[in-house]
């Protein structure tokens, strides 16, 4: 941080702490609440002892509740107002849901004026803390720039190359049946994988995925039909392991070497080389996706709530911007979490060109940095989660049940239309 | 000042207390914000003055709402598919319960009512795994029973997905529903059963009934009263089925929502979609629907009516 940004912080602190002494009789807050999911709950708690440094005397209080839990939990205080944290975390999926209504204070105004930090954070996630209308609701913790983790080894014995894998999808496929044929892997574990991607790529301004910001439904655009068609190609030429993310099968594809390539955040290297095939150590890559698309994976942000107690939001305004902005704890994080800063001030560490052993000595950090400053922002709607479910519900009767594509994308329109407006 | 307080008269009301303030708490209130929530548009995370009377609006929502009917759809398959072998199966296993020696009888009716008090998150997760499509023992059985020479051609040549083919789904939380509460009907029976006098059976005995007649003629009668409470019991824990789904579904209902009930749909319209309103009218459409059915095996099994 600056000597100016310091003094800034410095004076508006000072200004919110003299307006709340004398409110309040003279005595300041010595208490703040912060409500976390794990991970971000043991960074939160990493950051405390040099935050505390800054505030002798205030104590800070970590709430940390499984992720599902935590959002319950947050939309209950919301919206009842009471048990509010002074300082909630957010996951990306539920920003747009939180920042519809009122509930989370505009970090505009004054005497926060958050709108000057834009240049500091990613571009597209700095967007996604915006509500449609225009409200900054949330600053950006981490980000999840998508990429193609591959398996090296399989590409090999089946005598290709990265190349081979990104230059287009249609190489991408065509090199899937190579590997299927030669090795007996799957180049995907769920065509499903297919379509997720490709309904982010070529999102024009002012859209969202399902929905535009005039709650027109675009499912029957031209990404969702060739979607669909690849997903179904995928299918048909019996390149998906049919398993799901997350599930048992899954991650027992991952250990057996049955699941080739997966596209997904980053993050997903540093879950495999700790938990969920740590001996396939070595043997994976990172590239971009094929034919040069970008697309995000997660994320997470800090918010205030509107109807905190507004005595603490100058310090809680304080202790978030010490959680987004600090530089270290940031990079800190990143290496002991695999959680990828959204801070761009990290992005000339040293530590981006690190080899990563897990993947082979590759430094693949700068493949996601590069990810990450190429992704597009994709406008939230607060529909998008169930809209995600229609959708996957329409692809599984086009995979399933060789469902026509257009008569599907129409139901899904007919689904999605009755509950835009609502 | 206790002498003014508590008085013979005030006692029972004072007695009381401790529950009807924990209903009006816990029961009460939440029905009366439930019933006005019907009637609102809410977004929740503005607080609660943010609630906007809508009138029936959300009602029609709901009424036009194609996953509402089919997670009812759902509940009513889920519900014929597993309530009715439970007393099907419970009935006859009653009575060979019944007439088994005291001591082993004991045993097999706390085998039996294990899974009733068994935790539900426990139960899906076993059979969660039980059902894993390349790892889970009941494709590995089918699998070692397709080895032999007859089953072979019956049995599928594949391991069954279970838990993602929409086709079945329901098949799989059906078997976990009728696997949890066919004990518990069969308990029930049992306790009906042994309030049938034995004389009734010596008297038919004598009179030369054979062992159906007198099932028919004396065993069912003497049941009927338990079927109707059992029955009912079904049927609100029919409309209701919500862990085994939810848990073997991971909360979402399942592809194609072909395990996603009502109770399970309700739950993710407001906790997941936020539509707090629409989750409020249908869970009135609900029990419109719930009180319906009871009156209707009411009257099923009223009195004056035979068997």
């Amino acid at each position: 941080m600056d000597a100016k940004r310091r003094a800034g912080l410095g004076l508006a602190l000072a200004a919110g702490l003299g307006l709340w002494t004398r409110s309040n009789g003279g005595t300041p807050p010595r208490r703040l609440t912060v409500a976390a999911y794990p991970k971000l709950d043991a960074i939160v708690k990493a950051a405390l002892p040099a935050w505390k440094a800054r505030h002798p005397g205030v104590e800070v209080e970590v709430i940390s509740r499984e992720m599902n839990d935590h959002h319950t939990a947050m939309i209950t205080a919301l919206s009842t107002g009471s048990h509010l944290p002074d300082l909630m975390a957010l996951e990306v999926g539920y920003v747009g849901r939180f920042s519809q209504g009122r509930g989370l204070l505009d970090l505009r105004q004054s005497p926060l004026d958050g709108e000057k930090l834009r240049s500091r954070f990613v571009p597209y996630t700095w967007e996604q803390a915006h509500n449609h209308r225009g409200e900054l609701v949330a600053l950006p913790s981490d980000i999840g720039p998508g990429t193609l983790l591959y398996r090296h080894d399989i590409l090999q014995k089946a005598g290709l190359t990265e190349a081979d894998l990104t230059r287009s999808w249609a190489s991408f496929l065509q090199a899937g049946q190579q590997i299927r044929a030669r090795t007996g892997a799957y180049l995907l574990a769920h065509a499903r994988d297919m379509k997720d991607i490709l309904i982010r790529t070529g999102v024009q301004p002012g859209e969202g995925l399902y929905f535009s910001r005039d709650n027109r439904v675009l499912v029957r655009s031209p990404r969702f039909v060739r979607a669909f068609e690849m997903a179904r190609a995928v299918r048909r030429a019996g390149l998906d392991a049919r398993v799901y993310n997350w599930s048992s099968d899954w991650t027992e594809g991952f250990r057996r070497g049955t699941i080739a390539t997966q596209m997904i955040g980053a993050w997903l290297a540093g879950f495999l080389g700790s938990w969920l095939a740590p001996q396939t150590r070595g043997l994976w890559r990172a590239a971009q996706l094929p034919e040069g698309a970008y697309a995000a994976y997660g994320g997470s942000f800090y918010a205030l709530p509107a109807k905190a107690d507004p005595a603490n939001r100058i310090l809680a305004w304080d202790l978030m911007q010490h959680l987004t902005l600090n530089r270290k704890l940031l990079l800190d994080a990143f290496q002991a979490h695999d959680i990828f800063p959204a801070l761009v001030d990290t992005f000339d560490d040293p530590f981006f060109d690190e080899p990563l052993p897990f993947l082979g000595g590759q430094p693949a950090r700068r493949v996601w940095r590069d990810a990450a400053r190429k992704i597009t922002a994709v406008a939230v709607h607060r529909q998008d989660g169930f809209a995600d479910e229609v959708i996957n519900t329409e692809l599984d009767k086009v995979l399933l049940r060789d469902k026509d594509i257009g008569a599907a994308l129409a139901d899904a329109e007919r689904l999605l239309k009755l509950r835009a407006n609502r | 000042m206790k002498r003014v307080l508590i008085t013979p008269a005030s006692a029972p009301y004072w007695l009381l207390s401790p529950f009807l303030i924990l209903f009006a708490v816990f029961g009460l209130f939440p029905l009366l914000f439930s019933l006005v929530l019907a009637f609102s548009r809410w977004e929740p995370t503005s607080g609660l003055g943010a609630m906007e009377w809508v009138g029936i609006g959300n009602f029609v929502f709901a009424l036009q709402d194609e996953w509402f009917w089919k997670s009812l759809f759902n509940t009513l398959w889920l519900g014929v598919a597993s309530a009715l072998p439970q007393h099907l199966v419970a009935i006859p296993l009653a009575c060979a319960l019944n007439g088994m020696l005291q001591r082993s009888r004991n045993l097999l009716v706390g085998v039996y009512f294990m899974p009733y008090i068994t935790s539900t998150v426990a139960i899906a997760i076993l059979f969660s795994s039980l059902f894993s499509t390349d790892y889970g023992l009941i494709n590995a059985a089918i699998g070692a029973l397709r080895e032999l020479p007859l089953l072979s051609a019956i049995l599928p040549a594949s391991a069954i997905d279970w838990l993602n083919d929409p086709d079945r789904l329901k098949p799989a939380i059906a078997t976990v529903v009728f696997w949890r509460f066919v004990g518990f009907n069969a308990v029930l029976y049992l306790a009906a059963l042994q309030t049938i006098p034995r004389d009734l059976y010596e008297a038919a005995t004598m009179d030369g009934a054979s062992r159906w007649q007198q099932f028919r003629y004396i065993t069912l009668p003497g049941l009927r009263a338990m079927m109707l409470f059992g029955i009912t019991l079904s049927i609100i824990g029919s409309l209701q089925l919500f862990e085994e789904p939810f848990i073997l579904t991971n909360g979402r209902g399942g592809n194609d929502q072909a395990g996603m009930t009502s109770a399970v749909y309700l739950y993710r319209l407001a906790f997941d979609f936020n539509d707090f309103g629409a989750a409020s009218a249908m869970s009135w459409l609900l029990f419109a629907l719930l009180a319906m059915a009871t009156v209707a095996t009411h009257r099923a099994f009223g009195e004056g009516r035979k068997l």
